[in-house]
Parts: structure tokens; sequence; C-alpha cells
């Protein structure tokens, strides 16, 4: 018992005070701009084809799926509804989020972990930049900003395979999918279920870096940093996604 | 007003253990400008650990260290930065950021921390290329230039905001004898040149005798003997003896 928690409580407490550091460094200029946008290009724009790919694949299911069970109740006419709500709400969100986990998270764990036994942090440190804002402040930022943008982006194919997918079943012209889709849509609906994913972000680029700069022992250690810094990301990222959930519908009901 | 024997490095009864591990106990050693002190001592000896605590990227646990006037040991952040900015740190394995090119490596601590404008930066570091001969190479990646070009390129970084204290880390480990000799030569040109204070540590003899004005022998985390090279040939200590002998059969190319 003592083993496995022992460690666990050491994470957390690493973790905190690596947040409380960060903190620091990120709210006191000069702000290293550059490398913000720099990394907003990385995060955002390079991981946008895999998102957009993401939510059309997850429209076409739900098009899909909903389609049998709807039908069974005679519901039909509620489908658009329910594939843009559901998109809008959850799938959009969390879909595009799980595929960051797996593609920035694991990439900046990589790096930093490969930097960090290059020696190329202590370098950066040594020439009196300080690594928490030119790399991990940064990175946090860029993940923050993009998220909630690709996860509009997933929302967009999503609803719009959902259509076609729709179409192909049973032909239905997008105005009117559109208007049935979004008719009892209201902004509470969609703008807290899309700006949650900035916590998303925070928690993807904060276990990425961390994971990343506490790397020890050579490249083993920097396979295990990008492993760990996927897993753990993803997994913050799905228990967060609970608690969100549940206070968007105290706060926003 | 400088003087010949002003202290650059001032380190005093410095003290580090990793755990039950005691890596120094008890360090005493002095730089005066202009100087090339050399570490010498087997591996893992602690010798890098003494080059992280100068520069305050490890903290020692009790001792003090000083760097012109002032005390380094407990500084932190911004105040710790403003010190690091006045040392040139050259790595073991030259550390280049492999996401920027061999021209952005070298601009990287003039870009943090000066305001000059972007043609000035960039004759500076044609310049400082030049130094080290490698202004061929300017736009490759540090992927893609050998172990010997990295170590040039590394001491063109760490020269870039003219330090007063140079401290380099293996400059010469793992290079072949001629391309070794050709970092030593870049060495010597820059103390003639610059008149560069520095520190190196290397347990190379080539690179000791050629380079050192004075050398320290760390062996068990103290400091075994510390003198000129001539000073450890005529020591008797058989660890000494034992370096010394290696120095002796490789004539070096440069005296």
């Amino acid at each position: 018992m003592k083993k496995l928690f022992l460690p666990m409580f050491e994470w957390f407490g690493e973790l905190g005070l690596f947040s409380n550091g960060l903190a620091r460094a990120a709210v006191k200029p000069p702000y290293e701009l550059r490398e913000a946008v720099r990394q907003m290009d990385e995060v955002g724009s390079k991981s946008l084809p895999l998102v957009a790919l993401a939510g059309a694949a997850m429209g076409v299911v739900l098009s899909m799926h909903t389609r049998d069970s709807l039908i069974r109740f005679g519901a039909e006419s509620l489908q658009p509804a329910v594939i843009v709500m559901s998109i809008i709400q959850e799938t959009g969100p969390i879909i595009t989020a799980l595929v960051v986990c797996g593609r920035v998270a694991a990439g900046i764990g990589a790096e930093l972990g490969s930097m960090k036994v290059t020696e190329q942090i202590d370098a950066i440190e040594a020439s009196a930049v300080n690594p928490f804002k030119f790399l991990v402040a940064t990175r946090v930022l860029a993940c923050c900003c993009m998220l909630p943008l690709l996860t509009l982006a997933a929302d967009f194919t999503g609803i719009l395979m959902g259509w076609v997918a729709t179409t192909a079943a049973d032909p239905i012209s997008f105005n009117l999918y559109w208007e049935q889709g979004t008719k009892s849509l209201a902004f509470r609906d969609f703008l807290p279920a899309t700006f949650r994913t900035a916590v998303f972000g925070l928690i993807i680029g904060l276990i990425g870096c961390f994971q990343g700069i506490r790397t020890k022992g050579g490249t083993e250690g920097v396979g295990r940093s990008a492993t760990g810094a996927v897993v753990l990301a993803s997994l913050f990222v799905i228990v967060a996604d609970v608690l969100l959930v549940r206070l968007i519908l105290i706060f926003f009901r | 007003m400088l003087m010949t024997h002003e202290l650059v490095l001032q380190i005093r009864d410095l003290r580090k253990a990793f755990g039950e591990q005691k890596v120094l106990e008890g360090i005493d050693l002095d730089v005066r400008k202009g100087e090339t002190l050399t570490i010498l001592g087997r591996s893992g000896s602690g010798k890098s650990v003494l080059l992280k605590l100068i520069i305050g990227l490890q903290k020692p646990d009790s001792g003090s260290i000083r760097i012109g006037d002032a005390e380094v040991t407990g500084m932190a952040g911004d105040q710790l930065d403003e010190i690091r900015k006045k040392i040139g740190f050259l790595f073991q394995y030259s550390a280049l950021y492999d996401s920027l090119t061999v021209e952005e490596n070298v601009a990287f601590p003039l870009r943090r921390h000066t305001r000059m404008p972007d043609h000035e930066r960039r004759e500076r570091v044609r310049e400082l290329l030049a130094r080290v001969g490698m202004e061929e190479a300017s736009a490759k990646m540090p992927g893609d230039i050998s172990g010997g070009m990295k170590k040039r390129v590394g001491l063109a970084r760490g020269l870039a905001m003219e330090p007063e204290l140079m401290l380099m880390d293996e400059p010469t480990a793992g290079l072949d004898p001629v391309t070794a000799g050709e970092i030593i030569d870049l060495i010597l040109e820059l103390q003639r040149a610059r008149n560069m204070t520095s520190v190196v540590v290397t347990h190379e003899m080539q690179t000791v005798r050629a380079v050192s004005d004075r050398i320290a022998m760390l062996h068990e985390g103290a400091i075994r003997v510390e003198g000129t090279f001539e000073d450890l040939k005529r020591s008797h200590d058989s660890l000494v003896e034992a370096f010394v002998k290696q120095g002796m059969e490789e004539e070096p190319c440069h005296a």
C-alpha cells in the first residue's frame, strides 16, 4: 500500500511545486510571445487535420447509431437535434481533447524529455533564460488557446458529416437539418461546453511539460515520459470532464 | 579598474552530497582574471557537478561561491540570471538546441538579453561563428553536424555574451586527436585574443597540458593536488603520476 501511495503523493506534490513555479514565471514580463505563437502553430494548425477527421468520423457514427434507435421509437425527426446536440455538448469537446492528448501531450513529453536528458534545458537555464517561461508557459498557453478552436473545427466537421450520413440514408436538405438541429440549441449550451476545453488544454499542456521536465534516465526515460504524459493527460481530461459537466449543469441551467 | 590579480571566482569549503553519496567534501579554489584553471579528475569525481554548482544549476549543501563580488550560493531568479549572463558555459555534449539552426543557437542569448537590432545581431553571430571556424554551417541543424563541430558552435554560443568567466565541461572528450587539437587551438587562441578567464573540466591530459595555467586535481571529493603542470610532474602521488604519465606519452602537438 505504502509503495503505491507514496509515489502518487510525491507526484502530486511535485506537480504542485511545478505549477507554482510556472505561475510565478508566467505572469512576469518579458513575455515570450514569438515562442508562444510558434507553439500555437505546433499545437493548433498541426493538430487540425487529425481533429477534423476524428470529428467527421464521430458525426457519421452518431448518425448511423441514432438513426436505428430513433426509428425504433418513431422519433426520426429528432435525429438532427440529437446529432448536433451530442456533438456540441460532449462528443466534439472530448474527442478533440483525447486526440490532442495523443498527439500533443506525447509530443511535448518527448520533446522536453529529450531536451532534459541532453542538457538543453540546463543550457537554457545557464544562459539566464527561465525554462518555465520559455518552454512551459508558452506550451501551456498554446494548448489552452488552441483547444477551444480545435473543438470548433471538430464540431463543424462532425455536424457536416452527420448531415452527409443522414442524407445518405434518408435525404434531407442541409437547411432543414441545420434548422432542426439548432432549434433548441442556445448559447448557454454551446459556449460553456466549448470553452471548457480550455481546461483540458491546461491539463494537456501542464502534464505534458511536467512529465517531460522530470525525465530521468536517458532515452528510455524519454519514452517513459511520453507514455506517461499521454496516459495521465487522458485520464485527467476524462476526470475533469465529469467535474466540469456537473459544474456547467449547476451554473448554466 | 581591473587588476591582473583580481579574483573572478572564489570557492570556499564547498560541499555537495546526493543522498548518502558525498560528491564534494570541502573544495577551495581561486581563479584570477585571465587565468585558465583546469579541474582534473577521474570519471565520476564530481568535476561536472562542480561546474553546475558554479553556475547555479545545482545548489550546494554548504560553502561559498563568489563570482566577482557576488555570493551566488543563496541567489535565485533574476538575481542569479544577472550573474549567469556574465558566464559562458560549454556543455559536455554541447547541448545545442535541436529545433534551432546553428546560427539561431548562437543568436539565442543575444536575442534574449540584448536589444541589438537584427542586422547588428546577425553580424555579431557571423563574427562569432567565424571565430570558431563554423560560418559555413550557419544554416545547418545541430543534428546534421559532427560532434567536433557541435563543440565549436557550443563554444561560440557560450562566448556570445562576452562572458567574464567561461566554464567548459570536457571540451575535447570523445573527439579524435586531430579535432581535439583543433578545439585546443581554439581555446588557446581565445585565451590570447580575449584574455579569457576559464575553468576547464577534463580528464584528458593533452588538453590539460596545452591550456592550463593551473591544474587542480579532484579526487574523492577533495582537491588532491594543485599547481602547474610542472608541479604535477614533480609530484610523487601515485594517482597524479598515473595521469601525468599518460600526458607525457601523448606528446602534445601544441606546446
